[in-house]
Protein backbone atom coordinates (compact mmCIF):
# COMPACT_ATOMS: atom_id res chain seq x y z
CA UNK A 1 0.00 0.00 0.00
CA UNK A 2 1.21 3.48 -1.15
CA UNK A 3 1.94 5.96 1.94
CA UNK A 4 2.18 9.80 1.26
CA UNK A 5 4.61 11.82 2.82
CA UNK A 6 5.33 15.66 2.46
CA UNK A 7 8.13 18.03 2.59
CA UNK A 8 8.73 21.43 3.99
CA UNK A 9 9.32 22.82 0.66
CA UNK A 10 6.29 21.74 -0.78
CA UNK A 11 6.89 18.42 -1.74
CA UNK A 12 4.80 15.17 -1.79
CA UNK A 13 5.99 11.46 -2.05
CA UNK A 14 3.57 8.38 -2.78
CA UNK A 15 6.10 5.50 -1.92
CA UNK A 16 5.20 2.15 -3.06
CA UNK A 17 7.39 -0.95 -3.34
CA UNK A 18 10.65 1.34 -2.57
CA UNK A 19 9.76 3.71 -5.34
CA UNK A 20 8.76 7.34 -4.72
CA UNK A 21 6.46 9.57 -6.94
CA UNK A 22 7.39 12.83 -6.34
CA UNK A 23 5.62 16.03 -6.71
CA UNK A 24 4.63 19.61 -5.57
CA UNK A 25 1.73 20.65 -3.73
CA UNK A 26 -1.58 22.05 -4.50
CA UNK A 27 -0.44 25.11 -2.30
CA UNK A 28 2.75 25.14 -4.03
CA UNK A 29 1.45 25.72 -7.30
CA UNK A 30 -0.99 28.45 -6.02
CA UNK A 31 2.25 30.23 -5.21
CA UNK A 32 4.18 29.84 -8.19
CA UNK A 33 1.46 30.31 -10.88
CA UNK A 34 0.80 29.43 -14.31
CA UNK A 35 3.68 27.31 -15.55
CA UNK A 36 4.57 27.20 -18.70
CA UNK A 37 7.87 25.11 -18.88
CA UNK A 38 9.04 21.97 -16.37
CA UNK A 39 13.06 21.06 -16.75
CA UNK A 40 12.71 17.36 -16.43
CA UNK A 41 15.30 15.16 -15.03
CA UNK A 42 17.35 12.24 -17.22
CA UNK A 43 16.50 8.57 -16.22
CA UNK A 44 19.50 7.29 -14.36
CA UNK A 45 20.50 10.73 -12.75
CA UNK A 46 21.47 9.90 -8.75
CA UNK A 47 20.45 12.53 -6.86
CA UNK A 48 21.56 13.00 -2.75
CA UNK A 49 18.75 15.04 -1.21
CA UNK A 50 18.97 18.56 -1.50
CA UNK A 51 20.29 18.20 -4.90
CA UNK A 52 18.10 20.20 -7.58
CA UNK A 53 15.52 17.37 -9.34
CA UNK A 54 13.55 19.64 -11.55
CA UNK A 55 13.52 23.15 -12.49
CA UNK A 56 9.63 24.42 -12.79
CA UNK A 57 9.15 28.28 -14.99
CA UNK A 58 6.03 29.87 -14.19
CA UNK A 59 5.29 33.14 -16.93
CA UNK A 60 7.42 34.97 -14.29
CA UNK A 61 10.01 33.07 -12.57
CA UNK A 62 11.63 29.96 -12.65
CA UNK A 63 12.01 27.38 -9.30
CA UNK A 64 13.88 24.49 -8.10
CA UNK A 65 12.47 21.70 -7.12
CA UNK A 66 14.74 19.31 -4.97
CA UNK A 67 15.22 15.86 -4.31
CA UNK A 68 13.67 15.20 -0.94
CA UNK A 69 15.78 11.89 -0.39
CA UNK A 70 18.62 10.44 -1.80
CA UNK A 71 17.80 7.89 -5.05
CA UNK A 72 17.39 7.51 -8.10
CA UNK A 73 15.66 8.86 -11.03
CA UNK A 74 13.62 6.20 -12.86
CA UNK A 75 11.18 8.08 -14.92
CA UNK A 76 10.47 11.70 -15.75
CA UNK A 77 6.61 12.47 -16.10
CA UNK A 78 6.97 13.48 -19.97
CA UNK A 79 3.60 14.92 -20.14
CA UNK A 80 4.76 17.85 -18.86
CA UNK A 81 7.04 18.35 -21.89
CA UNK A 82 4.11 19.55 -23.96
CA UNK A 83 1.84 20.31 -21.06
CA UNK A 84 3.24 21.99 -18.02
CA UNK A 85 -0.02 23.58 -16.83
CA UNK A 86 -0.90 20.09 -15.57
CA UNK A 87 1.18 20.89 -12.44
CA UNK A 88 -1.54 23.62 -11.75
CA UNK A 89 -4.35 21.88 -12.38
CA UNK A 90 -3.45 18.31 -11.17
CA UNK A 91 -0.17 18.97 -8.49
CA UNK A 92 -1.12 15.44 -6.59
CA UNK A 93 -2.25 13.89 -9.69
CA UNK A 94 -1.04 13.94 -13.32
CA UNK A 95 0.90 16.37 -12.39
CA UNK A 96 3.69 14.26 -11.04
CA UNK A 97 7.02 15.18 -12.02
CA UNK A 98 9.69 11.88 -11.29
CA UNK A 99 9.91 8.69 -9.76
CA UNK A 100 12.44 7.69 -8.08
CA UNK A 101 14.31 4.68 -6.28
CA UNK A 102 14.82 5.31 -2.52
CA UNK A 103 18.76 4.89 -1.91
CA UNK A 104 17.68 4.65 1.98
CA UNK A 105 13.93 4.67 3.08
CA UNK A 106 14.75 5.59 6.80
CA UNK A 107 15.16 9.27 5.70
CA UNK A 108 11.32 9.06 5.02
CA UNK A 109 11.26 9.11 8.80
CA UNK A 110 11.77 12.58 8.58
CA UNK A 111 9.22 13.98 6.67
CA UNK A 112 5.55 15.06 7.43
CA UNK A 113 2.30 13.13 7.10
CA UNK A 114 -0.51 14.98 5.71
CA UNK A 115 -1.87 16.18 9.15
CA UNK A 116 1.78 17.70 10.07
CA UNK A 117 1.80 19.51 6.61
CA UNK A 118 -1.26 20.88 7.02
CA UNK A 119 -0.22 22.71 10.16
CA UNK A 120 2.81 23.76 8.50
CA UNK A 121 1.26 25.40 5.94
CA UNK A 122 -1.55 26.55 8.24
CA UNK B 1 4.21 44.69 9.18
CA UNK B 2 6.12 47.35 11.27
CA UNK B 3 9.24 48.30 11.13
CA UNK B 4 10.31 48.34 7.48
CA UNK B 5 9.90 51.24 4.84
CA UNK B 6 7.70 49.51 2.53
CA UNK B 7 4.91 51.57 1.25
CA UNK B 8 1.35 50.56 0.63
CA UNK B 9 -1.04 51.61 -2.07
CA UNK B 10 -3.77 53.94 -0.91
CA UNK B 11 -6.48 51.66 -2.19
CA UNK B 12 -4.69 48.45 -0.71
CA UNK B 13 -7.76 47.33 0.95
CA UNK B 14 -9.75 47.09 -2.44
CA UNK B 15 -7.09 44.81 -3.82
CA UNK B 16 -6.85 42.75 -0.27
CA UNK B 17 -10.68 42.21 -1.12
CA UNK B 18 -9.99 41.32 -4.38
CA UNK B 19 -7.65 38.60 -3.57
CA UNK B 20 -4.16 39.99 -4.68
CA UNK B 21 -1.39 38.07 -4.03
CA UNK B 22 1.20 41.37 -2.63
CA UNK B 23 5.12 41.62 -3.32
CA UNK B 24 7.65 43.78 -2.90
CA UNK B 25 8.52 45.87 -5.53
CA UNK B 26 10.58 49.48 -6.13
CA UNK B 27 9.99 49.67 -2.34
CA UNK B 28 5.95 49.35 -2.95
CA UNK B 29 3.39 46.34 -1.93
CA UNK B 30 2.03 45.17 -4.84
CA UNK B 31 -0.07 43.52 -6.02
CA UNK B 32 1.48 41.00 -8.15
CA UNK B 33 -1.53 38.72 -9.14
CA UNK B 34 -5.09 38.53 -8.51
CA UNK B 35 -7.00 35.06 -8.03
CA UNK B 36 -7.44 34.61 -12.03
CA UNK B 37 -3.30 34.00 -12.28
CA UNK B 38 -1.13 35.65 -14.17
CA UNK B 39 -1.54 34.28 -17.77
CA UNK B 40 -5.48 34.98 -17.82
CA UNK B 41 -4.89 38.38 -16.56
CA UNK B 42 -2.91 39.08 -19.60
CA UNK B 43 -4.77 37.20 -22.19
CA UNK B 44 -8.23 38.96 -20.66
CA UNK B 45 -6.01 42.70 -21.06
CA UNK B 46 -5.60 42.45 -24.60
CA UNK B 47 -9.13 40.56 -25.14
CA UNK B 48 -10.91 42.80 -23.15
CA UNK B 49 -10.21 45.31 -20.72
CA UNK B 50 -7.19 45.28 -17.70
CA UNK B 51 -7.68 47.49 -14.49
CA UNK B 52 -3.76 47.95 -13.11
CA UNK B 53 -2.98 50.30 -9.75
CA UNK B 54 -0.30 52.01 -10.01
CA UNK B 55 -0.15 54.32 -7.94
CA UNK B 56 3.55 53.61 -7.35
CA UNK B 57 4.79 55.62 -10.28
CA UNK B 58 4.71 59.47 -9.32
CA UNK B 59 3.14 62.48 -10.88
CA UNK B 60 4.91 65.80 -11.07
CA UNK B 61 3.91 68.97 -12.48
CA UNK B 62 6.70 71.58 -13.62
CA UNK B 63 5.18 75.16 -14.18
CA UNK B 64 6.60 78.50 -14.51
CA UNK B 65 8.04 80.92 -17.41
CA UNK B 66 10.91 78.82 -17.55
CA UNK B 67 9.28 75.44 -17.39
CA UNK B 68 10.31 74.76 -21.14
CA UNK B 69 14.11 75.72 -20.52
CA UNK B 70 13.90 73.52 -17.67
CA UNK B 71 12.71 70.34 -19.28
CA UNK B 72 14.88 71.58 -21.96
CA UNK B 73 18.14 71.02 -19.68
CA UNK B 74 16.62 68.42 -17.82
CA UNK B 75 15.35 65.95 -20.86
CA UNK B 76 16.94 65.24 -24.77
CA UNK B 77 13.27 67.49 -25.28
CA UNK B 78 12.03 70.68 -27.06
CA UNK B 79 9.37 71.03 -24.72
CA UNK B 80 8.65 74.37 -26.49
CA UNK B 81 7.36 71.90 -29.40
CA UNK B 82 4.86 70.49 -27.84
CA UNK B 83 1.32 70.99 -28.65
CA UNK B 84 -1.22 71.75 -25.61
CA UNK B 85 -1.68 67.90 -24.20
CA UNK B 86 0.59 65.88 -26.65
CA UNK B 87 2.90 63.32 -24.68
CA UNK B 88 5.98 62.50 -25.39
CA UNK B 89 8.29 59.80 -24.25
CA UNK B 90 11.33 61.43 -22.84
CA UNK B 91 14.58 60.99 -20.25
CA UNK B 92 16.75 62.03 -17.62
CA UNK B 93 20.45 61.49 -18.60
CA UNK B 94 23.60 62.00 -16.78
CA UNK B 95 26.46 63.30 -17.46
CA UNK B 96 28.07 59.94 -19.39
CA UNK B 97 24.26 59.81 -21.75
CA UNK B 98 23.26 57.23 -19.33
CA UNK B 99 19.73 56.61 -18.76
CA UNK B 100 18.63 57.41 -14.64
CA UNK B 101 14.79 57.42 -15.85
CA UNK B 102 12.59 57.55 -19.01
CA UNK B 103 9.34 59.51 -18.59
CA UNK B 104 6.34 60.53 -20.48
CA UNK B 105 6.22 64.46 -20.41
CA UNK B 106 2.75 66.03 -21.31
CA UNK B 107 2.27 69.69 -22.06
CA UNK B 108 -1.19 71.20 -20.30
CA UNK B 109 -0.33 74.67 -20.80
CA UNK B 110 1.63 77.32 -22.04
CA UNK B 111 4.12 77.15 -19.08
CA UNK B 112 2.96 74.12 -17.77
CA UNK B 113 3.58 70.14 -17.97
CA UNK B 114 3.27 66.91 -16.30
CA UNK B 115 6.07 64.77 -15.49
CA UNK B 116 5.54 61.10 -15.09
CA UNK B 117 8.41 58.49 -13.68
CA UNK B 118 8.98 55.09 -12.63
CA UNK B 119 8.12 54.52 -8.98
CA UNK B 120 11.86 53.14 -8.06
CA UNK B 121 13.44 56.84 -9.33
CA UNK B 122 10.99 59.19 -7.90
CA UNK B 123 12.54 60.55 -5.35
CA UNK B 124 15.92 60.84 -7.08
CA UNK B 125 14.44 61.73 -10.08
CA UNK B 126 12.54 64.60 -7.68
CA UNK B 127 16.07 65.93 -6.05
CA UNK B 128 17.16 65.91 -9.91
CA UNK B 129 14.56 68.37 -11.44
CA UNK B 130 14.71 69.91 -7.87
CA UNK B 131 18.32 71.25 -7.47
CA UNK B 132 17.99 71.52 -11.77
CA UNK B 133 15.07 73.95 -11.24
CA UNK B 134 16.97 76.58 -8.84
CA UNK B 135 18.41 77.80 -12.18
CA UNK B 136 15.32 78.51 -14.06
CA UNK B 137 11.55 79.95 -12.99
CA UNK B 138 9.70 77.30 -12.62
CA UNK B 139 8.71 74.84 -9.73
CA UNK B 140 8.26 71.23 -9.25
CA UNK B 141 5.61 70.41 -7.62
CA UNK B 142 4.80 66.30 -7.18
CA UNK B 143 0.79 65.21 -6.74
CA UNK B 144 -0.57 63.08 -4.62
CA UNK B 145 -2.77 61.11 -6.48
CA UNK B 146 -4.01 57.47 -7.10
CA UNK B 147 -2.74 56.31 -10.71
CA UNK B 148 -4.69 53.90 -12.24
CA UNK B 149 -4.10 52.30 -15.60
CA UNK B 150 -6.96 50.80 -17.77
CA UNK B 151 -5.43 48.97 -21.06
CA UNK B 152 -7.68 46.66 -24.27
CA UNK B 153 -9.81 46.88 -26.46
CA UNK B 154 -12.73 47.49 -24.63
CA UNK B 155 -10.86 50.09 -22.16
CA UNK B 156 -12.75 53.63 -23.84
CA UNK B 157 -15.67 51.77 -23.79
CA UNK B 158 -15.54 50.50 -20.48
CA UNK B 159 -14.42 54.22 -19.47
CA UNK B 160 -17.50 55.99 -21.50
CA UNK B 161 -19.93 52.81 -19.16
CA UNK B 162 -18.45 54.92 -16.16
CA UNK B 163 -19.33 58.03 -17.58
CA UNK B 164 -15.26 59.21 -18.87
CA UNK B 165 -15.80 60.08 -22.14
CA UNK B 166 -12.70 59.71 -24.25
CA UNK B 167 -13.62 60.52 -27.84
CA UNK B 168 -11.36 62.93 -29.36
CA UNK B 169 -8.20 62.04 -27.16
CA UNK B 170 -5.35 60.02 -29.42
CA UNK B 171 -2.93 57.92 -28.61
CA UNK B 172 0.20 60.02 -26.23
CA UNK B 173 -2.30 62.82 -25.75
CA UNK B 174 -2.86 64.15 -21.93
CA UNK B 175 -5.81 66.28 -21.04
CA UNK B 176 -7.58 67.19 -17.03
CA UNK B 177 -10.48 65.89 -17.32
CA UNK B 178 -11.35 67.10 -13.98
CA UNK B 179 -10.27 68.97 -10.95
CA UNK B 180 -7.03 67.62 -10.28
CA UNK B 181 -7.42 64.81 -12.54
CA UNK B 182 -5.07 63.84 -15.68
CA UNK B 183 -5.57 61.71 -17.95
CA UNK B 184 -3.83 60.38 -20.92
CA UNK B 185 -4.21 57.92 -23.74
CA UNK B 186 -0.78 55.81 -23.12
CA UNK B 187 -0.10 52.61 -21.08
CA UNK B 188 2.63 49.70 -21.07
CA UNK B 189 0.72 47.19 -22.30
CA UNK B 190 0.66 47.93 -26.12
CA UNK B 191 -2.36 48.00 -26.07
CA UNK B 192 -5.37 51.32 -26.84
CA UNK B 193 -5.72 52.35 -22.85
CA UNK B 194 -5.48 55.01 -20.44
CA UNK B 195 -3.43 56.11 -17.51
CA UNK B 196 -5.53 58.31 -15.18
CA UNK B 197 -3.94 59.85 -11.99
CA UNK B 198 -6.68 61.17 -9.42
CA UNK B 199 -8.09 62.16 -5.94
CA UNK B 200 -8.45 58.75 -3.82
CA UNK B 201 -11.88 59.48 -3.05
CA UNK B 202 -12.63 60.21 -6.86
CA UNK B 203 -10.64 56.82 -7.77
CA UNK B 204 -12.30 54.80 -5.10
CA UNK B 205 -16.03 56.09 -6.96
CA UNK B 206 -14.46 55.32 -10.49
CA UNK B 207 -13.02 51.87 -9.75
CA UNK B 208 -16.24 50.91 -8.07
CA UNK B 209 -17.84 51.69 -11.52
CA UNK B 210 -15.28 50.18 -13.35
CA UNK B 211 -15.03 47.07 -11.47
CA UNK B 212 -19.24 47.13 -11.98
CA UNK B 213 -18.50 46.28 -15.90
CA UNK B 214 -17.99 42.60 -16.64
CA UNK B 215 -15.00 43.96 -19.48
CA UNK B 216 -13.18 44.84 -16.49
CA UNK B 217 -10.46 42.79 -14.28
CA UNK B 218 -7.74 44.27 -11.85
CA UNK B 219 -4.41 43.12 -13.40
CA UNK B 220 -1.35 42.10 -11.30
CA UNK B 221 2.23 43.34 -11.81
CA UNK B 222 2.98 40.21 -12.85
CA UNK B 223 0.79 40.04 -16.35
CA UNK B 224 1.81 43.71 -16.51
CA UNK B 225 5.29 42.75 -16.76
CA UNK B 226 4.72 40.04 -19.46
CA UNK B 227 2.61 42.37 -21.42
CA UNK B 228 5.05 44.95 -21.85
CA UNK B 229 7.41 42.07 -22.76
CA UNK B 230 5.67 41.44 -25.35
CA UNK B 231 4.82 44.79 -26.52
CA UNK B 232 8.74 45.40 -26.38
CA UNK B 233 8.70 48.00 -23.95
CA UNK B 234 11.70 48.85 -21.87
CA UNK B 235 11.96 48.79 -17.73
CA UNK B 236 14.22 50.82 -16.19
CA UNK B 237 16.53 49.48 -14.41
CA UNK B 238 16.45 46.36 -15.76
CA UNK B 239 16.80 46.80 -19.82
CA UNK B 240 17.85 50.53 -19.57
CA UNK B 241 19.92 51.53 -16.08
CA UNK B 242 22.44 54.53 -16.13
CA UNK B 243 25.01 52.15 -17.95
CA UNK B 244 23.24 52.24 -20.68
CA UNK B 245 22.40 55.17 -23.06
CA UNK B 246 19.50 55.70 -25.58
CA UNK B 247 21.42 54.76 -29.12
CA UNK B 248 22.63 51.41 -27.52
CA UNK B 249 19.14 51.20 -26.06
CA UNK B 250 18.04 51.81 -29.50
CA UNK B 251 15.68 54.56 -28.02
CA UNK B 252 16.80 57.34 -30.25
CA UNK B 253 13.25 57.75 -31.79
CA UNK B 254 12.27 59.43 -28.78
CA UNK B 255 15.12 62.62 -29.25
CA UNK B 256 14.01 64.77 -31.99
CA UNK B 257 16.69 64.97 -34.98
CA UNK B 258 17.69 68.88 -34.14
CA UNK B 259 17.76 68.36 -30.01
CA UNK B 260 19.90 65.20 -31.11
CA UNK B 261 22.32 67.78 -33.40
CA UNK B 262 21.99 71.11 -31.00
CA UNK B 263 20.02 70.83 -27.87
CA UNK B 264 21.70 71.61 -24.65
CA UNK B 265 20.39 68.79 -22.54
CA UNK B 266 22.25 67.11 -20.05
CA UNK B 267 24.14 64.45 -21.63
CA UNK B 268 24.46 65.67 -24.99
CA UNK B 269 27.97 65.55 -24.98
CA UNK B 270 28.43 62.27 -24.18
CA UNK B 271 25.45 61.17 -26.42
CA UNK B 272 26.69 63.20 -29.58
CA UNK B 273 30.21 60.65 -29.01
CA UNK B 274 28.07 57.82 -28.81
CA UNK B 275 26.34 58.32 -31.57
CA UNK B 276 29.27 58.93 -33.76
CA UNK B 277 31.23 55.91 -32.31
CA UNK B 278 28.25 53.98 -32.80
CA UNK B 279 26.94 51.71 -30.21
CA UNK B 280 28.97 48.42 -29.30
CA UNK B 281 26.17 46.76 -28.36
CA UNK B 282 22.16 47.17 -29.32
CA UNK B 283 18.71 46.27 -27.58
CA UNK B 284 17.07 43.56 -29.38
CA UNK B 285 14.08 41.22 -29.41
CA UNK B 286 15.01 37.37 -28.39
CA UNK B 287 13.30 35.01 -29.24
CA UNK B 288 14.44 31.27 -27.67
CA UNK B 289 13.66 28.10 -29.49
CA UNK B 290 11.36 25.57 -28.24
CA UNK B 291 8.99 26.30 -24.88
CA UNK B 292 12.03 27.37 -22.11
CA UNK B 293 11.89 30.48 -21.13
CA UNK B 294 15.15 32.92 -21.31
CA UNK B 295 15.65 35.11 -18.03
CA UNK B 296 17.08 38.59 -17.51
CA UNK B 297 20.74 38.09 -16.52
CA UNK B 298 21.38 35.22 -18.95
CA UNK B 299 24.30 35.57 -20.78
CA UNK B 300 24.46 35.31 -24.42
CA UNK B 301 27.35 33.42 -26.66
CA UNK B 302 27.75 33.69 -30.40
CA UNK B 303 27.89 29.91 -32.77
CA UNK B 304 31.61 30.47 -31.67
CA UNK B 305 31.13 30.57 -28.42
CA UNK B 306 32.40 33.96 -27.97
CA UNK B 307 30.72 36.28 -25.37
CA UNK B 308 27.89 37.98 -27.31
CA UNK B 309 25.64 39.95 -24.91
CA UNK B 310 23.13 39.43 -22.18
CA UNK B 311 19.36 39.00 -21.52
CA UNK B 312 17.69 41.69 -19.76
CA UNK B 313 14.19 40.95 -19.57
CA UNK B 314 12.86 37.32 -20.06
CA UNK B 315 9.80 34.96 -19.93
CA UNK B 316 7.03 33.88 -21.61
CA UNK B 317 4.56 35.45 -23.71
CA UNK B 318 0.87 34.50 -23.34
CA UNK B 319 -0.13 36.07 -26.36
CA UNK B 320 3.18 35.34 -28.51
CA UNK B 321 2.65 31.62 -26.94
CA UNK B 322 6.50 31.32 -26.55
CA UNK B 323 9.00 32.58 -24.52
CA UNK B 324 9.76 36.13 -25.16
CA UNK B 325 12.79 38.19 -24.30
CA UNK B 326 15.09 41.20 -24.58
CA UNK B 327 18.76 42.21 -24.09
CA UNK B 328 21.76 43.59 -25.42
CA UNK B 329 23.62 42.21 -28.38
CA UNK B 330 26.95 43.50 -30.00
CA UNK B 331 25.92 45.52 -32.53
CA UNK B 332 27.07 42.98 -35.23
CA UNK B 333 24.40 40.33 -34.47
CA UNK B 334 21.93 43.16 -33.61
CA UNK B 335 19.68 42.46 -36.89
CA UNK B 336 16.79 40.09 -37.15
CA UNK B 337 17.41 36.52 -37.98
CA UNK B 338 20.84 36.17 -36.90
CA UNK B 339 21.05 33.26 -33.87
CA UNK B 340 23.22 33.50 -30.36
CA UNK B 341 22.89 30.97 -27.63
CA UNK B 342 21.55 31.86 -24.36
CA UNK B 343 23.34 30.23 -20.78
CA UNK B 344 20.57 28.22 -18.94
CA UNK B 345 21.57 26.17 -15.72
CA UNK B 346 24.69 25.21 -18.18
CA UNK B 347 22.80 24.59 -21.72
CA UNK B 348 22.87 26.79 -24.73
CA UNK B 349 19.46 27.32 -26.00
CA UNK B 350 19.28 28.50 -29.15
CA UNK B 351 18.08 32.37 -29.29
CA UNK B 352 17.14 34.77 -32.76
CA UNK B 353 17.57 38.36 -32.44
CA UNK B 354 13.48 39.46 -33.40
CA UNK B 355 11.83 42.46 -34.38
CA UNK B 356 9.82 44.26 -31.69
CA UNK B 357 7.66 44.34 -30.44
CA UNK B 358 6.29 40.39 -30.31
CA UNK B 359 2.69 41.52 -30.35
CA UNK B 360 1.52 44.20 -32.63
CA UNK B 361 0.80 47.56 -30.97
CA UNK B 362 -2.98 48.54 -31.04
CA UNK B 363 -2.48 52.48 -30.50
CA UNK B 364 -5.44 54.70 -31.10
CA UNK B 365 -3.70 57.17 -33.62
CA UNK B 366 -6.34 59.12 -35.15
Amino acid sequence: MATTYFTSDHEWLRVEGGIATVGITDYAQEQLGDLVFVELPETGKKLTKGDTAVVVESVKAASDVYAPVDGEITEANGTLSSDPSLVNSAATGAGWLWKMRLADESQLAGLMDEAAYKAHIG
Amino acid sequence: MTGDDTRHLPLEDIHVAAGARFGAFAGWSMPLTYPAGVMKEHLHTREQAGLFDISHMKLFEVSGPEAVPLLNRACPLDAGALEISQSKLSFFLNEAGGILDDLIVTRLGDARFMVVANAGNAVADEKHLRALATDFEAKVEPLDRVFLAIQGPEAWAALSRAGIETGSLLFMHGVEPRKNWFMSRSGYTGEDGFEIGLPEADARDLVAKLLGDERVLWIGLAARDSLRLEAGLCLHGQDITPETDPASAALMWAIPKDIRASGAFIGADALRAAVERGPAQKRVGLKPEGRQPVRGGAALFDADGNPAGQVTSGGFGPSAGHPVAMGYVSTPLAKPGMRVFADVRGTKIPVDISSLPFTPHRYRKG
